[in-house]
């Protein structure tokens, strides 16, 4: 564990320091370099507004007005079936949509059922083995003006499938 | 695509919400998400500033470039519509590298750079070949050290915050691993289906 945590707590600066390091000896004018590349990320988190409200308050028509529970309700004996527990499948069918809502329901699942828990350890490993699909979606498509997608949308929900059940098969096996 | 996913979300919610009778939550939903949204964006600015202004000098200074060198190989295979030296194949290492380490923070500018410039290559608005790999890869998520949920957990105390680190990478590899086979099925699929 402290090794992980040094490594993340270096890795950020080091990178940085390369990065300087490295303008320095190329003779790259690397403030000025970098103020122009900053300038971009105006623009660009400016131009990814709309994307993210637009898609951000349809999600939150659809979980407000219950009908992403009902949704859920109905995919669940599925789900139950293919041996996935009932508790995680709200988390399960939540974390390709919102990566805000997938986080608070990892959260609560820690908090109710333990962090060692089967459910607490399958819920943490679920979090972080699979993204947002509909939200990198969103950010990459939305930023470069991609207005056609074609079979992304689909490739990316059935690789999140494969990580639910991989996180499920592989947590059974592991901690079961 | 987009455009019938996102007005089927709101529209079922808002149908959904007369029968159920939660209007009065999706009315505070619709603006109390859109501030969030707004937040969001906002909050985006410090990090995109920052990452871009980071990676636009690693790329003068030719960090990118080396980077692309050095894992080319596994890329090329990966990315075959991408030219080998393109600095297309840098941002996306950049990205990879970053999502790996759990610094979701510095990959998506990262990942929009690589989208921006396999743009460049493609030249209209169609999702090219390379970027839905890109999209796939990202989706299955590529990280080691799910550093968010290690805080969770030690939140609420866990013997060994952890001991999922290793079945994190495990179901990471396998949801990785099973996004490119299926983004390589659906583009044979679909060049089939254009051709015939």
């Amino acid at each position: 564990m402290e090794l992980v945590t040094i490594v993340s707590a270096w890795l950020v600066p080091c990178f940085i320091l390369i990065v300087l390091a490295t303008s320095i000896i190329k003779k790259v004018p690397a403030y000025e370099v970098f103020v122009e590349g900053g300038k971009e990320g105006v623009k660009m988190a400016f131009s990814l507004l709309p994307f993210l409200v637009g898609m951000i308050v349809a999600i939150a028509i659809l979980r407000s007005s219950g009908a992403l529970e009902a949704f859920i309700d109905l995919l669940a004996p599925i789900l139950t079936a293919i041996g996935v527990p009932p508790d995680i499948i709200p988390l399960a069918l939540v974390r390709p949509i919102s990566g805000t809502a997938a986080l608070g329901m990892t959260t609560e699942l820690i908090h109710t059922h333990g962090p060692d828990s089967f459910i607490g350890r399958l819920a943490s490993v679920m979090q972080g083995s699979t993204d947002t699909t509909l939200y990198i979606l969103t950010i990459y498509f939305g930023a470069i003006g991609i207005k056609k997608m074609r079979y992304a949308l689909k490739v990316g929900l059935l690789a999140d499938l494969i990580g639910i059940i991989a996180s499920v098969i592989i947590v059974s096996i592991l901690f079961g | 695509m987009v455009n019938i996913i996102w007005v089927s979300m709101a529209a079922i919610g808002i149908i959904y919400a007369m029968l159920n009778g939660t209007m009065d939550q999706v009315n505070e939903a619709i603006f109390s998400s859109a501030s969030e949204a707004v937040t969001l964006s906002i909050g985006l600015i410090s990090v995109l500033v920052f990452w871009l202004g980071i990676m636009k000098v690693a790329e003068k200074a030719g960090i990118l470039s080396v980077l692309a060198k050095l894992f080319r190989p596994l890329i090329v295979r990966l990315f075959p519509d991408i030219p080998k030296d393109h600095p297309a194949i840098g941002y996306i290492l950049s990205n990879v590298t970053a999502n790996i380490f759990g610094l979701g923070n510095a990959a998506t500018p990262m990942g929009i750079k690589a989208m921006e410039q396999m743009k460049q290559l493609s030249g209209n608005d169609a999702a090219s070949r390379s970027m839905i790999t890109f999209l796939a890869l990202n989706t299955s998520s590529l990280t080691v050290i799910p550093t968010t949920v290690i805080a969770i957990r030690m939140q609420y105390n866990s013997a060994s915050p952890t001991e999922i680190v290793g079945a994190t990478i495990l179901a990471t590899f396998i949801s990785s691993l099973g996004a490119i086979i299926i983004d390589r099925i659906f583009y044979h699929k679909n060049k089939w289906e254009a051709a015939s």
